[in-house]
Order: structure tokens, then sequence, then C-alpha cells
């Protein structure tokens, strides 16, 4: 059901959103029937960027990747090309490229997606991939809950290789190249390359301290990339469009199309390619993506790139601070900082309506860290400990005022504090969820019955509200 | 004592096979999972060993990893696991009524097993399939945009398989 809201943004949508709509790259055939098969994905054109690739010099492939602008999909945004010129390249030692299909941050499912419906475009960029960086044997870690996924991955490398795109002596270039998939089991924490390449090593998931980066000394101590899945998917339109090409997709540095894995409150939870040109309402209440809020609910806030990244009521979500329009691309969701802004992050939207409570939701994002913290480091371990303990006790109607600050206090400590990053991971949402929602925190504190029976519902979040920045 | 079958032997040797000569240690976390599989739904530390041996480490090391990943089970488990996911965004799409459903239906807590050892009920964190909420893992498959009447027929369809 379309609520009247919906109905009045889409009225609003200008042409040029329409037109540019339609331009995808990555999931463009992913509805094709029997895609997930060789014969037909070949059909379609798939192993065309191969047989281009490998007649290339693998320096010129790093310099198209360099040139298309392409940001790490896994979260991080970082520049592809940049990270791929980083790897050193002693004489006699192997170098790795490992593929990151560990996708765990809670709202993010865009990877599962790609490999799921459309695999070969997945072994396509690893072989390419592999032979711009010099890596023979490549390794998939996917997060061990995918199990069925694994069966797909690999029934897509056998056909590949049956065809001479994998194995010795690839298409007669004298390129070998083999792609094994590793599965985890069970940890977020194995997202962290280093603790990936741990992983893929046998061990526990501890993160690395860095540097040395994984580019100097990485798996089994060799120059190794790791790369997430849709990243190196994007390899293949880039090599067969050229980077310059890939580069004119999107808005200034957002470069390219980005999945989207919508989840929450709405009408059509997905996987979405979008250009990075869409604005964030268009992309909430548009039918061709979200379609709106179900049963007619109001917006009350979404977090838009993964569980780790702050979280925006309504008005700041659909606006910036300044008052313009916030776009679905890196730069434009994090405009105002973390003060006013959010993140692309891994581009998992996550959509809360009128009736969701902000300290609930927050609480169990605070226990998802608990429980996937690594504990070598004493902020995350115990900090993220504390936290869900406190949260627990204030949705439980059990929480003081001080309580609040002293979130606030512990999320602070935490931060900036770990050796990797789940400890800003963790951090943030509590922090975002405070500056934003406090008084929410605070009228459970001051009603600790009635918060067991009702939600504080919209509050003031659906009114303009007045930035202080 | 627990041993591989020729098959699986077979199987654990294309496994090792995949990493340079020495880092065989590599293959511990796929085996660990093979003798879950195996043997029982669980690992013991006879199984443990056992996986231990085939790598040549010691079997510490075994311990350390099936301890770290939450998908190795330290002990045993019923025939058939449910493994709700239950962080924000199933949370958001009525994760908890699902848990609550499925605990009052086989009369179960949270990481209980049915008298009969037919069933155990755990709360997982998330499974990376949010926009498919409310869902559960039960064995290689999630089952998606779970209801009541969802979570009936699975049981059924679990009791049937017996």
């Amino acid at each position: 059901m379309r609520s009247s809201k919906s109905a009045e943004i889409n009225s609003k949508r200008t042409s040029k959103a329409y037109s540019n709509m339609a331009k995808k790259v990555l999931l463009e055939k992913a509805h094709v029937e029997g895609i997930r098969y060789y014969d037909v994905y070949r059909l379609e054109g798939g192993y065309r960027s191969v047989e281009k690739a490998l007649k290339m010099e693998p320096a010129a492939i790093v310099e198209e990747v360099k040139k298309s602008g392409l940001r790490g999909r896994g979260g991080a945004g970082f520049p592809t090309g940049m990270k791929w010129s980083f790897l050193a390249k002693p004489e006699g030692v192997p170098r790795y490229l490992v593929c990151n299909a560990d996708e765990s941050e809670p709202g993010t499912f865009k990877d599962r997606y790609l490999m799921e419906f459309i695999p070969h475009l997945l072994i396509e960029g690893l072989i390419v991939s592999s032979f711009a960086l010099g890596s023979n044997s490549t390794y998939i870690y996917i997060r061990g809950e995918y199990a069925w996924i694994v069966d797909i991955l690999e029934q897509a490398i056998a056909e590949a290789k049956q065809h001479c795109f994998l194995g010795k002596n690839i298409l007669g270039t004298g390129f070998d190249c083999e792609i094994y998939v590793q599965r985890g089991a069970g940890a977020y924490i194995c997202g962290e390359e280093t603790a990936l390449i741990e992983s893929l090593e046998g061990k526990r998931g501890n993160p690395r301290i860095k540097p040395p980066f994984p580019a100097i000394k990485g798996l089994w101590d060799c120059p190794t990339v790791v790369n997430n899945v849709e990243t190196l998917a994007a390899v293949v339109p880039i090599i067969n469009m050229g980077g310059e090409e890939y580069a004119k997709i999107g808005i200034g540095r957002s470069t390219g199309t980005k999945l989207l894995s919508a989840c929450g409150n709405i009408n059509n939870p997905g996987v979405y390619e979008i250009d990075m040109t869409i604005s964030v309402e268009e992309f909430i209440y548009s039918d061709e993506y979200c379609g709106g809020i179900p049963n007619g609910k109001k917006l009350k806030a979404c977090i838009p790139g993964g569980s780790s990244v702050p979280i925006l009521p309504a008005n700041l979500l659909l606006k910036t601070a300044k008052g313009e329009t916030r776009y679905m691309t890196y730069e434009s969701l994090s405009d105002g900082g973390f003060a006013t802004g959010s993140m692309m992050g891994s581009g998992g939207f996550i959509v809360l309506d009128e009736d969701q409570c902000i300290v609930r939701h927050t609480m169990t994002l605070a226990r998802f860290y608990r429980h996937e913290s690594c504990g070598q480091c004493s902020p995350c371990r115990e900090g993220t400990g504390w936290m869900e303990k406190i949260l627990t006790k204030i949705e439980n109607g059990k929480g003081s005022m001080s309580d609040i600050d002293l979130l606030w206090d512990i999320q602070r400590k935490i931060e900036g504090n770990t050796i990797c990053p789940l400890g800003d991971a963790a951090a943030w949402p509590v922090a975002a969820a405070i500056r934003h929602f406090r008084d929410e925190f605070e009228w459970h504190v001051n009603n600790p019955e009635l918060s067991q029976k009702q939600n504080y519902g919209l509050a003031n979040y659906a009114n303009e509200l007045s930035i202080v920045s | 004592m627990v041993k591989f079958s020729e098959n699986k032997l077979q199987e654990v040797q294309t496994i090792i096979n995949r990493y340079p000569e020495g880092k065989q240690k590599s293959a511990l976390i796929p085996l660990l999972h093979m003798a879950q599989e195996e043997f029982g739904g669980w690992l013991s530390p006879e199984s443990m060993d056992y996986v231990a041996s085939i790598l040549g480490i010691e079997p510490i090391e075994a311990y350390e990893v099936a301890t770290f990943y939450s998908m190795y089970n330290l002990q045993p488990v019923g025939k058939h696991l449910f493994e709700v996911c239950h962080t924000g965004p199933c949370m958001l799409n009525g994760s908890d009524k699902i848990v609550n459903y499925i605990k009052t239906k086989l009369n179960i807590g949270v990481g209980e097993t049915t008298e009969d050892g037919m069933f155990t009920l755990k709360t997982v964190e998330c499974l990376g399939a949010c926009g498919y909420a409310p869902l559960m893992q039960l064995g290689k498959h999630y089952r998606e945009h779970l209801t009541e009447e969802k979570v009936d027929a699975i049981i059924e369809e679990c009791r049937n398989k017996q």
C-alpha cells in the first residue's frame, strides 16, 4: 500500500531522477533466466572483460581502476585503485587476492544477492583482478552461514575452469589462477581484513596491529589485497567500458553504482543498484526502490549505511542541517559530520517507522557488538558489555538519568582506542542514538512503567527541528 | 572413536591442497565444520583432537578456534537447530514474537533442547538477510519471512523427517 506521503513525493520527482534511474552495471542481467550458469552468462556478454584484460599490462588494469574512482564497497570507501597500487611486489614471493564475502554488518545483504543470483560476475571480476595483482591463488572468504552460496560459487568456478577462464595458462596467456572458497564460522570481526586473514590462516579472528598493512605483509606474511565482493564485481564493467566512462556515472567522488540493501519498515525490502545521483527521499518513497513505509506510517529514523553508522532522525535524513536535499552519495550522506550527518558505509539501509523504539533498537545493536567483539582490546571487550547492560536496564524501565551520561562516557572511551574499527562501530550507533534521541532515553527513565507498555513514538522528530551545530 | 569416512578423508586432502605447503592449518575451520556435521552436530573434545591430529597441530589450537566462532556447538544440540536472528533489523520486523512463539510451541527456552532431543532453539546475531526478516537458519538454509504459520509448518516438516 502506498501512503499519501509516498504519492506526494513521487509527484515531486524530477525527470532527471527518472532518466538516471535505469543505469545498472552490476545487476542489469541478474534477472535473466539461468544467468547463474555459465552458458547463459556468457551469451549475455560474460567474461568479455577477462578476454580484454588479459591482453593488457597488469599495471594498465590498475590504472583503469584508478581512473574509475571506484571506492571500496565494503564500508570504508577507500579508493580501490590506490589500495591496489600499494601492493608490494618482492621477487619470488607470492601475492594474494582475497575476496571479502564475510558480509555481516546488520542491515547489509547485498553481496549475498550478487553471489546468489549472478555468481559469474564475481568470478569474472576476480580473474581480472587476480591478473592485475599477480595472484595465482585467490580466496573467497565467505561467512559460514551462507553455506548454500558456497555451492553456487563452486559451481561457477568449476564452469569457468571448464571453459579455460581459470586454471593453468588461461586463454593461452601463460597466466595461471585458481579460486578457492573458504567458509568462515560465524564471526562479524572476520569482515575486518586482518582478522579475515588470521581466520584464513586457521586462527581466531583477532585483528592485527597495522602497520604492517596487508599490502606488505598479509596472508601467510605475503603481500595481500583484500576487497569486498561488490568492489571486485565492479571491476568487470570498469574494464568493459573503461575507467573514464565508469567515472561518469554518479556525482563527484561517488562514482559508479552502489548496491544498497534496504530493510526495516519499508514496503519493498531488497537489494537495489543505484547510480549515486538520487535523493534519500526518493530512495525511501519511490516505488522503484523502498516503496514508502507500510500502513501509511511516518518515517521516524534511518541508519543509511549499516548498523555501525550514525542513525539520523527523519528531518536530518532527508535534508542536511543546511536545509539542502540529501543524496545517496558518499559525500552527501556524511554532510555535517557525525553532528548532523551519517555515512554511506556498506549500503545497509535500515528504516524505522514511527512505532519503533530507539532505545530497544540501539540495545539490540549493542548486544550485537558485545557478542562480536573479539576481546583483544579492553575498551571494546569491556565497553560493549557495559553498553549492552545499561541499554537493557533503560529499555526495561530500570535506568536512571546518570546511566545516559555513563553510556555517553563509555562510548567516548571506546572510540579510537582499539586495534580495529569494531570499537568505533560499536560506539557510533550508541552515540548517535543519544545525540539525536536523548529525550526518548530520558522518557524511558522518567516513565519506567509507561515505557513498558508503549513506545515513545515520534515525539517531535516529524517536525522541523532547529539545528544547533 | 571418531573417524572420517574414506570419502571425507579425500575431501580433507582436497581442502588441504588449497593452501601452500606447510600452511595446512588454514584447513582448520573447514575441517571443524566437517567434524561437526559428521559427528553428531557438535564438537566434542574428541572430535577437536581428531581434527588437530589430522592437521598435525596441537589440540589447543583447535579448541582456540572452536571456542571463538559462534557456528560451532560445544554442547550437544537437538536434531533440528533453530537459529533465529534477533538483531536490529529483524527485531523491527517482529523477531521477538517469533522467538516467543517457538518457545511456547516447543515448551523450551532459548538455548534449550526439547526432551525428545528433536529441537534446539538459539537466538543468533545478524544472519545477513535483513530484508527477508524475520528469519532463522535451519541446517544449510535460511527460512525467511517467518510467521507463526510458517513456524508450525517447519516444525511439522522436521517431525516428518525423522
